[in-house]
Formats: C-alpha cells, structure tokens, sequence
C-alpha cells in the first residue's frame, strides 16, 4: 500500500472514529443536564420555574426577583420560564427523574400527584424556619395535613354581564339567584338571532368548564362536591347545581357548540356580544375591552340557590409555589417563597398579574382605579375562594369524565342522576 | 540483464504479528462499521432503546412516576384489553382510517387525472396544482384552528349553508367532520404521487389500446389502473399506518369528544399517559397499537420486496 493511499485510510478511519465520538457526546449531552442548585464561593443559584414571568409586562417579573436577590445577597435566582403547558411538563418530567427546579409554579390540580411522589416539600417547616407567619395566607393547599403549595395570586371567576343585552330582553339588573338567571337567559335567547342566555364549555380536551363553569354553581350556594375528602357527586348540592344546569340546557338557552367549547371560545363568544352571561376568570377583563371597547359589561357574584342565604363560594384558579423536595438550598428556597408572599410583594405581584392576592394584608392597586376590580375585589372579599378540585389526584381527569358524562346526559342518552352516579364510581377508582 | 523489482518488506508485517491480508480486511471491517456507527448509535439510542423500554413499562406498575414499580406480568394487558373504551377507539380509529385512506385515493386520483388532462395548459395545470397542494402545507394545528372557525355553530360554513348544525359538538356528527377534515388535508399527498404515476405511463400503451377499440373507460381500468397499481398499494398501506396514528388532528378539533365518539387509539393511549398518570397502562396500550401497525408495516415491506 502506498504511503498516499495508507494516510487517506487513515484519514477516512480517523473521521469515522470522530463522527462516532461527536455522535455519543452529542447523544450524552442531550441526556445530561437537569437543574441545579449550584454552589460556588458560599453563593447559591435556585431556579425557579414557572409560567408567570411571560404572562407578565416585559421586565417586570424579573424586576421583582432582582429586588429580592439585592435583599439577599448570596442568592441568586435563575427564572426558568415557559408557557403553562411547557412548564407543566417539564415539572412532571422533573418530578419523574428527581431534578425538580429548586422553586416550582404550581397549579393546585398538579399537587395531590407531586405531594404523593414526595417530589415537593412541606412547607410548614420551611416558612417557619424563614420567619414567616403563615397567618398572613389567604390559602394553603394542604395533603395529608401538610402544605405543599402556597397560592402566591388568585384569578377569580365571577359572573359577566353583557349589559346591553341583558337590557334589550328587559333584564334591569344582573340575576342575584338561579331563578333570576334562568329568566334572565331565557328572555336573551328569546330575542333570536345569535343570542343566546348563557355559555357552557365542556370540550373534552381542555375540561376546566366542569370546574369553572359547572361546579361553581353549587360552590355559589355554599355546596361542596366532596364528603371527608372523598367524592360526593350524587349529594343534594351538586345535583341539585347540575339538574339546573339541565333544565337551562332543555330550555335551549344555552349558546351552541358546547361539547366542543373551550375556554377561549367562550371569552369570545362573550365578547363578539353573542351571550348575555359568562362566568369566567377576571383576568380576561383586559383582553374584552381590547378585542371589543364597545362592550358594556358588568361582573357580579355568581348566582345561588333561591333560599340560600350564607357566605358565597368563588371559584378561583392560582398561580401557586412550592419547593422541589431534591432541592439543597430549601433555606434559600423558602426565603424566595416568604418573599414573594410578603404584604408589599404581593400587593405589587397582584397589580403587575391583574389577579388578588395571597396575602390577607396585600391590596392591588388597580382595586382604587377601576370599577369592575373593585366590584370583583368587594365579592371576592364578601365570599371565600371555593375552588375543590384544587389537590384531588387527577384533576383534570376528574373534570374530563364528569364532563363526558354530562355530555351523555345533555345528549339525551341517560338521565342526569345516572351521569352522577356514573361519574361518582369513575371517581371513587382514582381516589 | 533482467530487472528485478524488490519490493521491500512492509514494516507493520515485521512488526506486527497478523498476516497483512487480514489485518487490512479487519482495517477495512473497522472503516465500514466506523462510517456505520453514527446511525447505528441514533437507532439505538433513539429507536431500540424507547421500544424496549415502552414494552418493559407495559409489563410492570406505577412506571416512570414511582420508584417501586413493580413486574406485573400481563395484567395491564387484560385491563386495557377489557376496557370497553379501548375497544371503541379502536373501532373509531378503523373507521377514521378505512375511509380517510378511501376517500383519500378516490379524491387524490381525480385530481391527478384532471391536472394530467392534455386539455389543460400548462399555466393552469400549475396555478391548479399549487391550489390543490395547499391543504397538504399547513401543519395539524392550523388545519384543526381553521375548520373549528370554519365549522363552529356561527361559522362561515352555517353561515353559507343557512344552517346551524353543531359539525364538531354534535355526537350524530363529529365522527364523520373530523374525518372529513382528515381526507381535505391528506389528499393532496396522493394526488401529487399518483400524477407522478400518471406522467410516467407510457403513451404508446393508451395508443395502443386505443387502436383496439377501447373506449375512455377500458383504457382507465386495463392501462391506466394497472400501470399505477404498485403506486397506489404503497400509498394506501403508507397512508393507512400515517392516519391510525393521527393525533393532533383529533385532539385539537375535539379533544376525543362529544362524549367518546371521536376517541382514537392515539388520543385514548395520551389520556392514559397525561390526563391519569398511568404510564404503565399508557405503555401497554401503545405496544398494542404498535403491534397493529406492525401487520401494515410488514405488508408494506413485503409489497417493497416483491417490487424489487
């Protein structure tokens, strides 16, 4: 073989050998990684996960955390930030592999699950240590008496009016119980055309209309869905919640399209002016007067049942907190969390996010400027977040087969107290 | 005087022990398996290891989120093969694909047919082309946003039709708009395969049985259906593997709902995976779904080879 030809093999060996190498490094890098509380010098990096900071005005959210890192010198936060999905699955593939970010966003749905991996700590002991007084919590999202979650900001859902529907079809003021509002729907759809009374979510895929559109009503009458922790869905409460969800359904008062509905759909149904009534989240309140500044609209507390007289349950959606169990700086950890949970950061992360408050003591500012939040903020305060399928196992799939069922029922293929019964042992096997 | 070439002693041969035919046969097998590795790495890591792993998961319990699974032998395949819901996912799934694929080559043939028309000019025959491609452009989630526009109770379709029939919330409906809507995205795929076909039949052949008297129609089944024949089994059984594993058609346009009338296996086998957390039941549901696509795959392949 001649020399030219041997260094050419050689060569072309030698690529093959480095492809190969590149290859497997490439390969372990993909797999290497994870979070990290990294130590360098006696400083600590925590990261923190959430969805928050891109649902936040550019800047904001970080210019809170860089107050906090100026307040603690030695910490260092790293903000992991993604949609609600993305975070969402990579907590869950960080909750499998045990590199959970230091900080977790929590939604409460997700906690039963976390809680039993024993993937998120007990904050008791953690606020404690940091000098917190947990007091000051408006709620703490507790399995098996331990908190594992601390709800930093709460998104209430009360019910929307469409003002100038309501009063074409001679409604004067919004409905104060089931029997005003199934009038007033009545007399919206009566006016034909598009209109319709109300609206029902109950796509399949995206189920949180059985929490937020279905379940606050029996909420709204100080009803609960649950008995000792256990599933309770055939009691007075809920059935009675669901049969007037039917008799609205029967009447045909309800906007079309609803086995398929999800939330978005609803807000734009609402805001095209197309339903007289919603219940949904505060937070859209923004987005309405964007898409449509003509609309005039009010929000009220969500109806209850005509004899009922107590305190008014709101449902309520959170950005929660926790602290990954695999973490080495919970200290640091949980002085994030007491941080975030202190009278003036809440107050500010409350404005900044539209939403109320976890702290007691913290009040938003946008409550001074503007009506509609201060209406919102008056029920939310006259009544107590309701919200029980925070912390159930399987939340979401607690909500997909109610919802199926109801679907079956709406459809005319059983009876409403056969979806409950049949929903009830569906959710009796996941508990 | 004769000229003698020596050639001298190669010095690896000195040195080294091996008889040099062998260790250049062994250089050349390290070469070949060298330029080979990268790939057999990727489809180790990539393709082997998951598969393995997916069929370990199938035969344990409470896989991937707890650290106690435990060998379950074939429970978790007699608990999904008893779940009534399984079965009528697959029996949706069939019916989505049978006549996607059905309508896909009826459809996907025509508009070949009609581009391949000498009638039309060559400008057209483009400007047609590209219109009728379109559907085959846009990804799934477009496609899904799109028709629950089009198709939502005030949508433009009602609107057009002077109707308000709920396409995707009615239970009767949902089946069939969704795969209709699965036939209007995928045509287009055998319409640009099988136009392909249609310009490579020789013209001498349609000639030919033109001189023996036979008719538009006789050509179509005797020359033109023969001739794309190969064609047309690789694109069904490619297309029948492609549409029993649709997801995000489904998923966006109805989540597998009204009720479960538009369940697939797909959506049935992600529910297990991510709505309940049971990536064991998800797993087993999976190899059975790969065990079904296996059957087509293996006609595909066997199709290939007996082309070859």
């Amino acid at each position: 073989m001649s020399t030219h030809r041997r260094m050419r093999t050689r060569a072309t060996l030698l690529t093959g050998i480095a492809t190969t190498a590149v290859s497997i490094v490439a390969l372990t890098g993909c797999g290497s990684g994870g979070s990290g509380s990294e130590e360098a010098g006696g400083d600590v990096t925590i990261e923190f996960a959430q969805w928050w900071e891109p649902e936040l005005p550019d800047g904001e959210f970080r210019a809170l955390i860089d107050t906090f890192e100026e307040e603690n010198p030695g910490i260092t936060v790293d903000l992991v930030s993604g949609p609600y999905a993305s975070t969402k699955e990579q907590l869950f593939a960080g909750a499998a592999s045990g590199t959970m970010p230091d900080v977790v966003g929590l939604d409460g749905a997700w906690v039963s699950d976390f809680a039993k991996q024993g993937v998120i700590a007990d904050l008791g002991p953690l606020l404690e240590e940091a000098g917190f007084d947990d007091s000051q919590l408006v709620s703490q999202v507790k399995v098996d008496d331990s908190t594992y979650m601390v709800p930093v900001v709460n998104f209430v859902y009360p019910m929307f009016t469409n003002d100038d529907l309501l009063a074409q079809a001679g409604v004067s003021a919004p409905p104060e119980t089931r029997t005003e509002f199934a009038n007033a729907a009545k007399s919206v759809s009566d006016l034909g055309g598009d209109a319709a009374g109300w609206v029902l979510p109950l796509s399949l895929e995206a189920p949180n209309g059985v929490q937020n559109d279905v379940m606050s009503w029996a909420w709204a009458s100080g009803g609960t869905m649950l008995k000792d922790g256990q599933p309770d869905l055939t009691n007075d409460d809920v059935t009675s919640a669901v049969e007037f969800i039917g008799g609205m359904w029967d009447d045909g008062v309800i906007a079309p399209g609803s086995f398929t509905m999800k939330e978005q759909d609803k807000v734009e149904e609402f805001t095209n002016g197309r339903v007289g009534m919603m219940i949904d989240s505060l937070a859209h309140i923004n987005l309405i007067r964007e898409t449509n500044p003509d609309l005039k609209f009010s929000i009220s507390a969500v109806p209850a049942a005509d004899d009922y007289t107590g305190e008014r349950g709101i449902p309520y959606a959170s950005w929660g907190i926790g602290v990954a169990e695999n973490s080495e700086n919970k200290d640091a950890a949980a002085k994030l969390v007491s941080f975030l949970m202190s009278e003036e950061t809440n107050s500010e992360l409350s404005t900044m996010a539209n939403a109320f408050p976890g702290n007691t003591e913290s009040v938003p500012a946008f409550v001074e400027d503007d009506e509609l939040f201060k209406k919102a903020f008056e029920i939310y305060q006259a009544g107590y977040p309701a919200n029980e399928f925070v912390g159930l196992p399987v939340a979401e799939e607690l909500m997909r087969k109610l919802g199926a069922q109801l679907q079956s029922a709406f459809d005319g293929q059983q009876s409403l107290s056969e979806a409950l019964e049949k929903a009830q042992t569906e959710w009796e096997a996941e508990f | 005087m004769s000229l003698r070439t020596v050639t001298p002693p190669d010095p690896e041969t000195l040195l080294g022990g091996a008889p040099p035919r062998k260790r250049r046969q062994l250089r050349r097998a390290g070469e070949s398996y060298g330029f080979l590795a990268p790939t057999l790495i990727l489809l180790f890591v990539l393709m082997i290891v998951p598969i393995v792993m997916v069929i370990g998961y199938s035969f344990q319990d409470n896989v991937i989120l707890k650290s106690s699974s435990e060998f379950t032998g074939t429970t978790n395949y007699v608990t999904v093969l008893t779940d009534p819901a399984f079965w009528k996912a697959t029996g949706n799934t069939v019916f989505f694909s049978t006549v996607s694929v059905a309508v896909h080559l009826v459809l996907g043939l025509t508009f070949a047919m009609l581009l391949n028309s000498p009638l039309i000019s060559v400008t057209s025959r483009a400007v047609f082309r590209a219109l009728y491609v379109l559907p085959w452009l846009f990804t799934a989630a477009v496609i899904a946003v799109l028709w629950r526009m089009l198709l939502s109770p005030n949508g433009i379709v009602n609107f057009l039709l002077n109707t308000d029939v709920e396409w995707l919330a009615d239970p009767q409906l949902a089946l069939g708009t969704v795969t209709f809507i699965n036939i209007w995205a995928g045509y287009p795929f055998f319409m640009v395969s099988l136009l392909a076909g249609l310009q490579g039949i020789p013209q001498d052949l349609h000639e030919a049985a033109s001189i023996d008297g036979a008719s538009q129609v006789q050509r179509f089944w005797n020359v033109t259906i023969p001739q794309l024949r190969p064609i047309i089994i690789s694109l069904v059984l490619l297309d029948l593997i492609w549409t029993s594993q649709q997801f995000a058609l489904i998923w966006l346009t109805t989540g597998g709902g009204p009720i479960d009338v538009t369940e697939m296996l797909s959506t049935y086998t992600y529910k297990l995976a991510f709505a309940n957390y049971d990536f064991s039941l998800a797993a087993t549901a999976a190899v059975l779904i790969l065990l079904m696509s296996m059957i087509l795959a293996v006609l595909y392949v066997r199709h290939q080879k007996a082309r070859d």
